[in-house]
């Protein structure tokens, strides 16, 4: 499959108050970007489960952001922090285990940040693009009984 | 039942030849320091040289995890897809297992041909051919002969070989499943008349009669002895697992609103959360019951239910626990203490 | 061990402790653990290079416990960080468990906490050659090829939870495998399952596995599973400076944080 005509599936795990507004103040200042990625809202992303977004993968996306408030800026004070320790040993263990963590895609937008919502998205793309389909999951996947289909 | 001989490279190439046919061929592999069943392709890659596998066949009629149903849920209608009746029909040819694993699997469908009948467990046995080798050689964990298996059994198996001298093994073809096999490369082998092979044979002492034990278990269920006995045992369920013989299962259940499927799995006595009932209460709150669930089920309630005991002896339980737990020694032990 | 035998016995004839966990002779050459309550069975315990899981484990069952603390346990340096480590997360007191340790060619208890760091930080655990090996081996590695390798390795996991089972530091009485609303873990052991299943272990035992190695001795199909949770523990060491089994007072690594935590990684 040629890479050029290869249009990654990218999940955005945001959080409410930052990013998702960031995404929103994006859209309402008519900025274009990539139109690859599905956002999943979250209250914070310190309830970002790692597992969620292994998941993700497993479902059929090829890469992930996940994306939250500034440290210090977090509207439950420290979910961000807590989050930010995850991702470190997270993002260390999948490389470990042979996924390529540039799959994955952490950045920190707040509510004012339309501009750079477009631009994390667009790098995403680009990037994922670069990195072709998420070969290792589709070759996991094949030992299943069945396939996952979208709900 | 009719004898020949075989030799060994002669024996590949029987192998060879029943890949040839198509059929799917598992025989032991090494994969780091252990022995283990597997698929292959390369008779060269089969190990010969061991006395037993790290886990037992019976995942060829019993597999780890067995879809049992799937469910669709398209925009029309919800579709439900029994498992068993998709079964492919793929011809198994399992080489080089012991007469305690070929007895084993003809028990395992005894349990399973209960009433209702498991369809999976009897389709895969329909598949399935076994040619087994005699145990030439056995270790201190071995205990076949106090279960009423011997290194030469011939039940279970369709094809049995014993390794004797020359490079030579001597062949006993026992059903018409081994029969057909033989036949389709018949100048491989040379007809035999039937030899005395206990010779051949290792030899498995049987201190630890079962019949004896079973008696005695009949009044153990309250002795203090399981405590002491299961102190170090920490429920990791490799026995279970690696048992030829131990069958029980857990339904779980995995999918979304679309699509999902019903599965089979192993489960283990020995698990804490086994017997856990949703209201909390667990009716084997200790390993030591869970110990003597194990002990009593295999040696006790097995033989007074069905008559079998639960246990071939193959020793695998015992080489694989990481804490040392020995059946054979516990199996002493109560003969002792009772 | 002759020093050992005479301690054991000591502890219990004064009766100071009521059980004393150790090794003793099992089959065949091989090592088992014993649990020794009366002084006359102390000649049971033995100790040398054989003896290489971690007894920690049996801090944590039930039965155990309802023997009485405090309970003395003959103990690896890895043992000793298990111990400070399950201090640390409050699943016992410094004064419930007596370390019976090797400092030279001495056997002595430790009784106090500063003793205890002491040792913990003084002995760190040392991994033998062939697993030094590997690490480098895998480290070598690109990234499709590390991911060939778990494959390959994680093939012959059939989920039997040893690895789970003899961890000091697997002590939850739920694991999240036991979960099914939601179901975090695909339940079978195929390649998504096994590897859920490893990536949550790892995950659940970063800055906390002392790396003793307990859980690749326990694995029945021989997978090198221990490399896992210990390269967890090297990140939550070199990224997050946290080492864990040191001291018997620090809070979980995944549950605190440093606002100067390294995020060069994060846009």
């Amino acid at each position: 499959m040629e890479n050029e005509s290869f249009e990654p599936k990218i999940v955005a795990f945001v959080c409410n108050w930052c990013t998702y507004a960031g995404a929103d103040l994006t859209g309402t200042s008519r900025i274009k970007y990539a139109t690859n990625v599905r956002i999943i809202r979250f209250p914070c992303t310190g309830r970002i489960d790692y597992n969620l977004i292994l998941k993700a993968f497993e479902r059929g996306a090829d890469g992930v952001i996940v994306s939250g408030c500034h440290p210090n800026d977090c509207h439950y004070t420290s979910g961000n922090f807590h989050a930010r320790r995850r991702w470190i040993v997270f993002r260390g263990l999948l490389e470990y285990m042979g996924i390529d963590p540039r799959r994955i895609i952490f950045s920190w937008v707040s509510a004012a940040e339309g501009a750079k919502w477009a631009d994390v998205v667009n790098r995403a793309v680009t990037e994922v693009r670069q990195l072709g389909p998420a070969k290792e999951f589709n070759e996991m996947r094949k030992s299943q009984a069945f396939e996952f289909r979208s709900v | 039942m009719t004898y020949y001989t075989i030799s060994h490279n002669n024996l590949l190439e029987f192998l060879k030849s029943i890949r040839a046919q198509g059929k799917k061929l598992i025989a032991p592999q090494q994969r780091e320091q252990k022995i283990f069943f597997m698929e292959t392709d390369d008779v060269s890659s089969i190990v010969f040289d061991y006395i037993q596998t790290s886990i037992s066949p019976k995942d060829i009629l019993f597999p780890r995890v067995e879809p049992l149903i799937t469910y669709e849920l398209t925009a029309d209608a919800l579709q439900v897809n029994d498992r068993a009746e998709q079964l492919p029909s793929i011809s198994t040819v399992l080489f080089g297992a012991r007469p305690c694993d070929a007895v084993a699997l003809t028990m395992l469908e005894k349990f399973f041909a209960e009433e209702p009948g498991d369809p999976f467990v009897e389709k895969r046995a329909k598949q399935l051919t076994v040619i087994s080798v005699s145990c030439s050689k056995a270790d201190s964990y071995c205990f076949c002969t106090s279960v009423g298996v011997s290194p030469g059994d011939t039940r279970g198996s369709d094809i049995l070989l014993t390794p004797c001298e020359n490079n030579e093994y001597y062949v006993e073809v026992l059903t018409e499943k081994g029969n057909d096999l033989v036949q389709k490369s018949q100048n491989l082998f040379n007809k035999s008349e039937k030899k005395e092979k206990e010779k051949y044979l290792a030899n498995v002492s049987s201190d630890i009669p079962a019949e004896e034990i079973s008696k005695r278990l009949e009044n153990a269920f309250n002795n203090p002895l399981w405590n002491e006995a299961s102190l170090r045992c920490i429920g990791c369920g490799t026995c279970a697992y690696v048992c030829p013989l131990c069958s029980c299962f857990d339904i779980e259940d995995e999918g979304t609103q679309k699509c999902g499927t019903r599965l089979r799995c192993w489960d283990s006595c020995g698990f804490a959360l086994f017997t856990m009932h949703t209201s909390g209460h667990n009716p084997r709150r200790t390993q030591s019951e869970r110990w003597r669930q194990r002990v009593l089920h295999k040696f006790s309630y097995l033989p007074q239910r069905v008559q079998v005991f639960g246990c071939v002896g193959c020793g695998r339980c015992s080489r694989a626990c990481p804490v040392d737990m020995n059946l054979k020694e516990q199996l002493q032990l109560i003969k002792e203490a009772l | 061990m002759n020093q050992l035998n005479q301690i054991a016995k000591e502890l219990l004839t004064s009766q100071k402790v009521k059980l004393v966990i150790g090794y003793g002779e099992g089959t065949d050459g091989r090592v088992r653990p014993v649990f020794v309550r009366k002084s006359e069975d102390a000649s049971q315990l033995i100790w040398d290079d054989r003896c290489r899981q971690n007894l920690a484990v049996y801090l944590n069952k039930t039965e155990i416990r309802e023997i009485g603390f405090p309970i003395a346990i003959v103990s690896l340096p890895a043992t000793v960080r298990s111990i400070v480590q399950l201090i640390a997360e409050h699943q016992f007191q410094v004064e419930d468990v007596i370390p019976i340790v090797q400092e030279g060619a001495n056997v002595t208890t430790i009784e106090n906490k500063e003793r205890l760091e002491q040792y913990a930080a003084a002995n760190p655990v040392v991994f033998p050659p062939f697993v030094v090996e590997e690490i480098e081996n895998i480290r070598n590695k690109s990234v499709e090829e590390r991911f060939e390798y778990w494959q390959e390795e994680l093939s012959r996991c059939f989920k039997c939870y040893a690895c789970r089972a003899a961890c000091p530091l697997c002590y939850c009485e739920r694991c999240i495998t036991d979960v099914n609303t939601p179901q975090w873990v695909c339940v079978p052991p195929h390649a998504i399952g096994t590897f859920e299943w490893h990536m949550n272990r790892a995950m659940h035992l970063a800055g906390r596995c002392v790396e003793c190695g307990s859980c690749t001795i326990a694995c029945p199909v021989g997978i090198p599973i221990g490399l896992l949770t210990m390269e967890a523990t090297r990140i939550a060491r070199e990224e997050l400076g946290y080492e864990p089994g040191i001291k018997c007072d620090v809070p979980a690594a995944l549950a605190t944080f440093r606002p100067d935590d390294k995020e060069s990684f994060i846009l």
